[in-house]
This record gives structure tokens, C-alpha cells and sequence, in this order.
């Protein structure tokens, strides 16, 4: 292992700066935690929100506008959600935008004397919550990839190690609990702010004993301006689709005609796009709601309205699918003591079921999320006291970390795993229009290359962050196409072709765990039954 | 991808380098960031959103533009206005006044469904 040059302490330790990070970390110092948030990149900017914006799951609370926000997506989501949960979002996430409003400032418009709270301006919202949680007294550590949990002798997580890449120098946090807030997995595809979103906090839980739930709610795929990375697909609701010869796509649209984008896409490789159904007065809404829409098209010289761009579908994988680290209580703890999971690093089945949680159930989930885990967290540590700071540390890491032996790679193996993930992750064909004698082979050959990574590790400790997230990337799709193998039917947005209808007998989730030999299982016979083996 | 680091601009505050989610500047020899990692960039215009200097350009393409495209072209970007427009759209900076107090979309009804071609067309 590398020499530990930075020693820290924290009662708190945040991973991941996005808005569940800064909501678990402003919850915890308000309790009187000791917090430190470890962001990869900036907290501020990185991830999706940061640059995207959001739309927000706002809803007075009137039972009758409640019950409406809850029954509305439960049968797309394929009734696996928990309504117990979707209530307490519900009441979260009021409470948590009111706050934005009193407490930080956020400057939300106003339309008929009523400030506005269904959505926020990314860049605008994450830069005030990197200045509200340091008013609260957080540390911050920016460009600083966690590589591993630490964890205590009974496998109680103690703490976290990482490297400081702006500095070159690696290091180690002693805490007494931390809360997973990394983001889902988006593979690399340049979907907008998505780079930094490779599923590392999974891989982390996972090596220290925690399970995924929903993985085969996964194969998000979002509309953007071909080989651009500005993926807002609300608005293409106002879009016609065409041919490559400029006749209309049939049956193509954003919302129950995205799977005919990808048909054709995978068929000519050329969809065309015009937003051609907005009135001049929507135009100019789009451009004031949402002014990063139009990046592209003003840089580029396109006018969306009356001319036809070509688009494509950018993979989002778990940002925007529903599959995350399995939480086992209101707290958002894991089933591993002293680690909690919040916001798109979790699973959102519990309010979304199988279906995507893109826009305003995430962000209601994440800041909701991220409240209860920070909170969870530093009661936690408070619980633990002085004697946290005695425990013994053993890094929980193996993949990328603690060699194996064996055969590894001829080439860069960050390269070959990007290579191995572009063709058997992103293709429509394969994750998207999933089928049965697709997904197997895709499978045996990311178990191969999970294989090889366990075999090496990165000879200069820079290097090793991005292997322990090309490692993280592999492991998440194997969950993924894990979890899809398992449920032979269509619910949500894990659809298989040879299954295409609803399976009564399968409206359960689906837990999924392991790293070397990988298992998965139905949630209500979680506590009863033994693991049941499927792949590998 | 960022494609241009206007270096009369630039007030070397180091802020770009620091807001950079996937860490595509180091700092050059005389303060002035140089794009030393363009392929991690994910073109997520954060940077020229927090340059206080409007001297970063991010071209909306996943890919490095050509050598020859205007979007890589410092005069191009400036004269054209889009050199600071997106920071100009957010209401960051001096006196100006919050693009989100304005941030209202359309309402979003079900979404239009490509209908096939008329008989005949």
C-alpha cells in the first residue's frame, strides 16, 4: 500500500459533494457533527444537478394535491414503490425548499406574487449550497477521490482513504460513520455533468458487505443534439422526429417513443429533430426556464425551432434509472453499521418503483435523502463517542487495490475497460432494447474483465482512482445486466423482448450483491432465504 | 469541450482550475490555465460559468472541434458574443441580476408523439 501523507479526523464523513452530499453534511453539522465532505471533483459543480438543473417534486401539502403527486407515476414505476416513503419525501422535500428559500437565499421566481419552487438553476443552487454548508461549519475537500472504506475489526465502517490529486499525496480520514452520496453511473457517456457519475460509492458499500436493490432499472437513455453533451429531454416534447431523409420518424418521441429513436438510431444511425410544436410565447420560456438548453444550438448556429438537427441517446445508466446501494431504515442506513447511502448513490425505488426518476423525484429524493442519512449519521457517531477514535483500521478495498495475481492486461487497462464498457454497455441494442441472448454474452465478457481488474493495480498511486472507478463502472453493469437476466418479464423500465408483458407473480424488487461471484435475490425473502446464484 | 483560454482576459485567479469537476487545467508557467487534459473534459460549462473574466470558451461539442472551427477561434467567439453568454444568461457577475429569479419554463403537457405521414404525402 502507499505511504498515508494527510491523517484527518471527522465524526462525519461525506463522499460526494452533489446535492444529496451538501444536504447529508449541512443535517449532520447542525447536529453538532464534526463533518468533512470528500468531493472528487468540486462540490459545486460536480454531477449532474450542478449543471443540469432540476425540476423539483414540490407539492403544497393538501391531501387531495398529495395523493394526486403520489398516484401519478405508479403504475409506470410498476408498483414497487412504498408510499410510506413517497409521504415522507413529499414532506422532506417541502420543508427543504422552503429552507432554500429563508435560510440560503436560492432567488426563486416569483409568478403571481408566489415564489416558484418546482425546479432550481443548477449552477446557482450547488454554488449556494458549497457556501451554506461552509457557513455551517463543514470542511471541504475538493479534488479528492475516495478510493476505500475503512472499516473497524466487527466490519463497522471507520473511516475512508483517497488520494489528493491536485496535490499528489494520499489520505486517510478516521470517522465514526459516512454517508455514500456519489451518484449513480452514466458510464463515461458525456451525458451533461455525468463524467464524474461512475457508480463509485456502490463499489465501495459492496466491499464492505452492503447490497444493491433495483440495478435492472438501469438502461436510462436521454435525447440530446448528436455529439453533444447538453441531454434536457423535457423539451423535445414539443419535438417532431424524422428520417435522415427528413420524413417523419413514426411513432417517435421523448416520453413513449424514445425506444423508436434508438431502433432507428441503431438501424441508419441518423434520427432528425425539430422543436416545432412550441408557440413563439413557449420559445422564449424555454430560453428563460432553462438557458442551458440552448448552449448547443446558439454555439453551433442551429435554430431548434425551425431547423432539423440531428439527435442521439446518451446512456444515463443509474443517474436516471431507479438501482442504487440498498437502504434498510428511515435514516438511509445500509446494512453495513456506521455507512449510509443518499440521493442517486441509493436506490429511489422506494418514491420512482422502476421507473425513471429523472428530474424532479430525484432531486426531491436526494435532498430528502441526504437530510436523513446526514442525520442518521451523526447520531450515529455521537452513539459511538471518544471510543471511535481507538478502533482499528483495515482498508475494505480489493478491486484495484489488493492485487490477486493472475493475468491482467496487455494494454492501458483504464482503456480497455472503456473499450469493453462502449461496446457491451452503451449500445441500444444491448442495454436499452434488452434481450436475454444479448445481455448473457455482454455478461460473460464484463465477468472476464472484472476478473482482469482484480488481477492488477496501479503501480503510482495517482492512478489508482480511475481504476477503482473503471472498476466500479464494471461492477454496476454487471449488477445490472445481473438484475435484468432475473426478472423475466417487463415492469418499469426494465423491459426484455422475449418478455414483453407484466408478470403478476414478479411484483417484488430485486436485490442483487457480490463482487468476484455475483448473487441475486427477491427483497421479501431477503431475511428468510440463502442467496441464490444466477451469474458468473 | 473547453477550446479556448483567452489569455488577455484571464485574470489568473486560479478559479477555473479549482471549479473543474473532472480536473482538466494545471496551471501554466505564467498563471495562465492550460487545457493540459481536454479528453476528460465532459462539456459541462461549469468553468466558463464561474470565470469571473469571461476568458473561457466551451465549444457544445463531446469531441475536440476541428483545427480549423471557428469555435476554437478567440476572435470568432468573441465577436460573435457568445464568448461569456452563457454567464451572462445565468446572471453571474457585477451587477446583474439573477437569471434564476426569471428561471420559469413552459408548462409541460404530455409529450407529442411523431404522427405517421398523411396518406399521399
Amino acid at each position: 500500500m502507499t505511504t498515508t501523507a494527510l491523517d484527518l479526523t471527522a465524526d462525519v464523513v461525506i463522499v460526494g459533494g452533489g446535492p444529496a452530499g451538501t444536504w447529508a453534511a449541512l443535517t449532520a453539522a447542525a447536529a453538532g457533527a464534526d463533518v468533512l465532505l470528500l468531493d472528487k471533483g468540486y462540490c459545486g459543480t460536480s454531477g449532474p444537478t450542478a449543471s443540469g438543473g432540476t425540476g423539483v417534486w414540490y407539492v403544497q401539502p393538501e391531501p387531495a394535491a398529495r395523493e394526486k403527486a403520489m398516484a401519478s407515476r405508479e403504475a409506470l414505476g410498476g408498483h414497487l414503490q412504498d408510499r410510506r416513503w413517497m409521504a415522507r419525501v413529499l414532506d422532506q422535500t417541502y420543508e427543504n425548499m422552503n429552507r432554500l428559500e429563508a435560510e440560503a437565499r436560492y432567488p426563486f421566481p416569483v409568478v403571481d406574487g408566489v415564489a416558484h419552487k418546482r425546479g432550481l438553476q443548477g449552477p446557482e443552487y450547488m454554488r449556494r449550497m458549497r457556501s451554506w454548508i461552509k457557513r455551517a461549519g463543514v470542511r471541504i475537500l475538493d479534488h479528492s477521490p475516495v478510493t476505500e472504506l475503512l472499516v473497524d475489526p466487527a466490519g463497522t465502517v471507520a473511516g475512508v482513504r483517497g488520494h489528493r490529486r491536485q496535490h499528489n499525496t494520499d489520505y486517510r480520514v478516521r470517522a465514526s460513520a459516512v454517508v455514500l452520496a456519489t451518484g449513480g453511473c452514466a458510464f463515461l457517456s458525456k451525458a451533461l455533468g455525468c463524467d464524474v457519475a461512475t457508480g463509485d460509492g456502490a463499489l465501495y458499500a459492496a466491499e464492505a458487505g452492503a447490497a444493491m436493490s433495483g440495478m435492472e432499472f438501469s438502461n436510462s437513455y436521454a435525447i440530446a443534439p448528436a455529439f453533444t453533451s447538453v441531454t434536457k429531454t423535457a423539451y423535445y416534447g414539443f419535438a417532431t422526429f424524422f428520417h435522415g431523409d427528413g420524413t417523419p420518424l413514426a411513432g417517435a418521441g421523448s416520453q413513449g417513443g424514445r425506444s423508436v429513436i434508438a431502433k432507428e438510431l441503431l438501424r441508419t444511425g441518423t434520427v432528425l429533430c425539430q422543436i416545432d410544436h412550441a408557440t413563439p410565447e413557449q420559445q422564449a420560456l424555454m430560453r428563460s426556464g432553462q438557458p442551458n438548453f440552448f448552449l448547443t444550438f446558439d454555439r453551433l448556429g442551429i435554430n431548434p425551432f425551425t431547423d432539423k438537427f440531428p439527435v442521439t441517446l446518451l446512456l444515463e445508466g443509474t443517474v436516471r434509472g431507479t438501482g442504487g446501494i440498498q437502504i434498510v431504515d428511515d435514516d438511509c442506513a445500509t446494512s453495513v453499521p456506521g455507512l449510509y447511502a443518499a440521493g442517486d448513490a441509493a436506490t429511489r425505488e422506494l418514491i420512482c418503483g422502476g421507473f425513471t426518476g429523472g428530474g424532479s423525484h430525484n432531486s426531491a429524493w436526494a435532498m430528502s435523502s441526504g437530510t436523513w442519512a446526514g442525520g442518521g449519521a451523526a447520531r450515529f457517531a455521537a452513539a459511538l463517542g471518544s471510543s471511535a477514535v481507538k478502533r482499528r483500521l483495515t482498508g475494505a478495498g480489493g478491486v484495484a487495490v489488493r492485487p490477486t495475481g493472475g493475468r491482467a492486461f496487455d494494454g492501458d487497462p483504464w482503456a480497455e475497460a472503456q473499450d469493453v464498457l462502449r461496446r457491451q454497455v452503451h449500445p441500444y441494442d444491448k442495454n436499452y432494447l434488452r434481450h436475454g441472448d444479448r445481455l448473457r454474452p455482454a455478461l460473460t465478457e464484463l465477468d472476464e474483465l472484472w476478473q482482469r481488474l482484480r488481477a492488477g493495480a496501479s503501480a503510482d498511486p495517482a492512478g489508482t482512482p480511475r481504476l477503482r472507478q473503471a472498476a466500479a463502472m464494471v461492477a454496476h453493469a454487471r449488477w445490472m445486466y445481473t438484475s435484468a437476466l432475473a426478472r423475466t418479464e417487463s415492469r418499469g423500465m426494465a423491459r426484455r423482448q422475449e418478455f414483453p408483458d407484466l408478470d403478476p407473480a414478479q411484483h417484488r424488487r430485486l436485490t442483487v450483491g457480490g463482487l468476484d461471484e455475483l448473487w441475486v435475490r427477491p427483497e421479501s425473502l431477503l431475511a428468510s432465504r440463502p442467496e441464490l446464484a444466477v451469474a458468473s | 469541450m473547453i477550446e479556448v483560454v483567452s489569455a488577455s482576459r484571464c485574470v489568473t485567479c486560479d478559479v477555473c482550475i479549482a471549479v473543474c469537476p473532472t480536473n482538466v487545467f494545471d496551471r501554466g508557467a505564467d498563471g495562465v490555465p492550460v487545457i493540459a487534459r481536454q479528453s476528460d473534459c465532459q462539456t459541462c460549462f461549469m468553468c466558463e460559468a464561474h470565470c469571473p473574466a469571461d476568458a473561457l470558451f466551451v465549444a457544445p461539442l463531446t469531441h475536440p472541434a476541428p483545427p480549423d472551427s471557428p469555435l476554437r477561434d478567440e476572435d470568432h467567439v468573441t465577436d460573435t458574443g457568445l464568448l461569456g453568454s452563457y454567464r451572462k444568461e445565468l446572471g453571474w457577475g457585477r451587477g446583474r441580476k439573477s437569471g434564476a429569479r426569471t428561471a420559469v419554463g413552459p408548462e409541460l403537457g404530455r409529450a407529442r408523439i411523431t404522427p405517421a405521414p398523411a396518406q399521399g404525402e
